[in-house]
């Protein structure tokens, strides 16, 4: 037998291969899709850069160079340099860290919240439900950058206050996906089947309904992480995110943008890598919609 | 007389407030002994199913008296009732999670009551339900229909209750599978002694199954008789008799005679 | 009165297969099938996978890519289904062929009253004015035992009990005066007295219109009651074709097999005999 064949066997013999096989199966159906390759291809060499830093870096990202600053892309300065004569390629590969710590760190907190507080809602239902949700419209009433702004000036500007600020601005919209789907699952005889047995409501949420909302969250986080990204370059831009001399990519364009016209390597080659990396999570999260989507 | 196993007196159902108020069920009253195999026969919308959910605990609003085995039954149950009286839901494609186990969905019964050694009442189990050690780690989607269905009557049956509520267990299989899961439910019942009330539209289902049945209409339950009378054809009202005629298959002039009964 | 479906059958099938691509090859739901249909009723009998419902979308040719579907022929009153245009089989959807599914909610649009879905329907084939478009909807529904017809033109969807809304999607069907109806599973969500009353207003349309009906149903003495010939499909295939009065002489060990497998109310056995299935039944050529 084969490993393919034990993989996609319909008679598993113990749990480990029954969970194995249907991710294999899962996989099978994202690699049919050719895009969502390309994006996965992108975000493994997202963290690829972030974990290979120093090694791809041909410069410290700090170290200034006042005799060479502004140069135009060259063997030696392969994306140029900027106004301090720093290394933009380095500045770069470096910025790839700080993009990553900030959409990881949003993915895991904004969502898990968003998730527990939609499915209580959805599935205790009265006050509960009228309460959470009106809190929950409290945040949405507002567009995300605003409110960011506003959190970010509260706490001070840093990148960790800014990703606070994301997290906060961002969760609302999990809930909601998550209590609507807890609203279609409550009614269904798996969840009836599992109250005749005695279970509580704890037991319920965790185990029986959080295990189906998870995956079109995951969908719907992959596909926001573009807009998580171009929030904190946003912010970034404002002066609100990573301070000097962090590189990253929002701050990079902010400053860069002096000499747009003259320099036009210095604020687009991060705004390209900021798009690269956006379309990436987009194509990922396409292909994740594929496998996950419970309605295929 | 022995002591009914399941008592229902004057049960009212009714959903909704004010001017859309449905009166679901009114004033259903029926008894069913220890052991015994109760139908509850009806056309959809008739409160048949609304009943049974009010007497599992699914559906809390509903006035009257329930009993199990003597003891009168609130609206929020306990763990006790749920060991000792099990439900057997229609659609075996929705009754499952469907991203867990045969093994998680019958584990979890175990779990919640604590009862140990789940390993072994889950072989027992799926052996007495007629599916073999293999299916143990499917996923529904790896199983058919049947074999769906096979395992909700194994998940009921895994805290060894006294009582199976079946709603419509058998009405979205294909009859060759239908014959399989009502010779399964019918040997389960004479092993364990279990006590059954079934719903079901289906008059020659109900037959076969049960040994005595109550027709119900409009949340009323119209006539209360024997299986050998309805093998006979003595019913006493006149929709159960048109219920009796309509599933004798097509006949032009049989339909035409048909009325509407409020 | 039937007439015999060789004088002058109006579709013909021969050999139809469908197939669809799966991860490992194809996965054939239709393998070889032939029959004929006049202006009768023919059922088409089977369990859940028998290729029963492919059959019959196939032929209106609404089986989805990537779903294949081939057959020596497919004609229908001279008319070669399986190479029209795309044009011609728009014409021939609706106003010469109509199909009624299982569950009218999945088929009726939910925003548009069903008066003038039905309107529309008619207009669409016939291009009536809309006076004349709404008095025949109203004969129409009058024509399915609609009791109040104006009332019930301008409901929606939701509004209409299961029952009704099989008979508007009957109407809604009919209404082109098609010549060929294919119902599938018409009435299986119905209560059995809607049911019989549902299929007495087909019955009453089939003989009084002279049309054809191809009724696919999994339900044995329903079809063996209603329809004139029945078909009983099993793994893609027809395994055997008989008249309906002599379905309860069937020979096939398969069909033998459902129809003992099914409780009766006038026998008090204490087993139902389970079907045991013999592979030779789905080979290719076997009876």
């Amino acid at each position: 037998m084969t490993a393919r064949e034990w993989l996609l066997s319909d008679t598993p013999q113990s749990r480990s291969q029954a969970r194995m096989g249907r991710l294999y199966g899962g996989w099978l159906t994202f690699t049919g899709n050719r895009l969502a390759m390309v994006g996965l291809g992108i975000v493994v060499a997202l963290m690829l850069m972030a974990l290979l830093a120093p090694l791809i870096a041909t410069h410290h990202p700090f170290a200034q160079d006042l005799a060479n600053r502004l140069q135009p892309p060259s063997a030696a300065n392969w994306f140029g340099t900027d106004q301090y004569g720093r290394d933009i390629w380095s500045r770069v590969v470096y910025g790839s860290r700080l993009t990553l710590y900030i959409v990881l760190l949003v993915a895991l907190t904004a969502p898990v919240a968003g998730l527990l507080i939609g499915t209580i809602s959805g599935y205790l239902g009265g006050w509960t439900d009228i309460v959470l949700m009106r809190i929950t419209d409290v945040f949405l009433a507002f567009p995300k950058l605003i409110l960011a702004l506003a959190f970010v000036s509260a706490l001070g500007p840093g990148i960790e206050n800014a990703v606070i600020a994301i997290a906060i601005t961002s969760w609302p919209p999990y809930a909601r996906i998550a209590r609507a789907e807890t609203m279609t699952i409550r009614n269904s005889d798996f969840i009836s089947a599992v109250r005749l047995q005695g279970a509580s409501p704890t037991r319920i949420i965790l185990g029986h309904v959080i295990p189906l909302c998870t995956s079109s969250l995951i969908v719907r986080v992959t596909l926001d992480m573009a807009g998580i990204i171009l929030t904190a370059a946003g912010l970034g831009f404002l002066g609100l995110g990573a301070q000097p001399p962090l590189p990253e990519w929002g701050a990079m364009i902010s400053t860069g943008r002096q000499y747009l016209l003259d320099q036009w390597w210095v604020a687009t080659l991060p705004g390209i890598a900021i798009f690269v990396v956006s379309l990436g999570f987009n194509l990922l999260g396409d292909g994740l919609r594929d496998v996950l989507d419970p309605k295929n | 007389m022995t002591q009914a196993m399941i008592g229902i007196e004057d049960l009212d159902v009714t959903f909704g407030y004010g001017a859309a108020t449905v009166h679901a069920v009114q004033n259903v009253t029926f008894q069913v002994k220890p052991g015994e195999s109760f139908g509850l026969v009806g056309e959809s919308g008739s409160g048949k199913s609304t009943v049974l959910r009010a007497m599992s605990g699914l559906n809390p609003d509903w006035s009257g008296n329930v009993s199990l085995d003597g003891q009168t039954l609130g609206r929020q149950r306990d763990k006790a009732f749920y060991k000792r009286c099990q439900m057997v839901f229609q659609d075996p494609y929705g009754s499952l999670h469907p991203r867990h186990t045969v093994d998680r969905i019958l584990a979890e019964p175990v779990a919640i009551h604590g009862l140990g050694d789940a390993d072994k009442r889950i072989d027992r189990t799926l052996r007495e339900v007629g599916l073999g050690p293999q299916f143990r780690f499917r996923f529904p989607h790896q199983l058919s229909g049947g074999q769906r269905q096979r395992v909700a009557i194994a998940r009921a049956l895994i805290l060894e209750p006294r009582v199976l509520l079946l709603d419509e267990p058998t009405s979205a299989l294909d009859v060759s599978v239908q014959a399989e899961i009502l010779n399964l439910l019918k040997r389960l019942r004479a092993e364990h002694g279990l006590t059954y009330i079934l719903v079901s539209h289906n008059l020659a289902v109900v037959a076969y199954m049960c040994d005595r049945l109550a027709v119900m209409n409009r949340g009323r339950v119209v006539e209360e008789l024997d299986v050998e009378s309805l093998r006979r054809g003595q019913a006493q009202q006149d929709y159960t008799r048109q219920l009796l005629l309509a599933s004798q298959g097509y006949d032009r002039a049989v339909a035409d005679s048909f009325k509407d009964f409020a | 009165m039937t007439v015999s479906p060789s004088a002058t059958p109006l579709l013909t099938v021969e050999n139809l297969r469908v197939r669809f691509p799966s991860r490992t090859g194809y996965t054939e739901a239709v393998r070889g099938v032939s029959f004929t249909v006049g202006r009768e009723k023919l059922g088409i009998v089977g369990e859940s996978g028998s290729g029963k419902s492919v059959t019959g979308r196939s032929l209106l040719r609404l089986v989805a890519p990537p779903g294949e579907v081939t057959a020596d022929r497919i004609e229908f009153d001279g008319t070669d289904l399986l190479h029209a245009s795309e044009r011609k089989m728009r014409e021939i959807r609706g106003q010469r062929i109509s199909m009624v599914m299982q569950d009218p909610k999945f088929s009726l649009n939910p925003v548009m009253t069903v008066g003038r879905q039905i309107a529309e329907a008619y207009r669409v084939h016939t291009k009536a004015s809309r006076s004349e478009a709404r008095r025949r909807t109203l004969d129409m529904l009058g024509a399915v035992r609609i009791r109040d017809p104006e009332r019930v033109f301008d409901l929606y969807p939701h509004e209409v009990s299961g029952g009704m809304g099989q008979r508007i999607m009957i109407a809604m069907m009919l209404i082109p005066d098609p010549d060929l109806l294919i119902a599938d599973e018409p009435t299986s969500a119905l209560d059995v007295t809607v049911q019989m009353q549902v299929l007495a207003i087909m019955d009453e349309l089939c003989s009084s219109r002279g049309m054809g009906l191809i009724f696919i149903s999994h339900d044995l003495n329903l079809v063996a009651s209603f329809c004139d010939r029945i078909l009983i499909m099993y793994a893609g295939r027809v395994v055997e074709s008989c008249r309906a009065g002599e379905l309860h002489a069937a020979k096939h060990p398969y069909t033998r097999g459902l129809l003992d497998s099914l409780p009766r109310l006038d026998d008090d056995r204490a087993e139902l005999p389970v079907l045991t299935r013999d592979p030779a039944w789905a080979a290719e050529g076997g009876r």
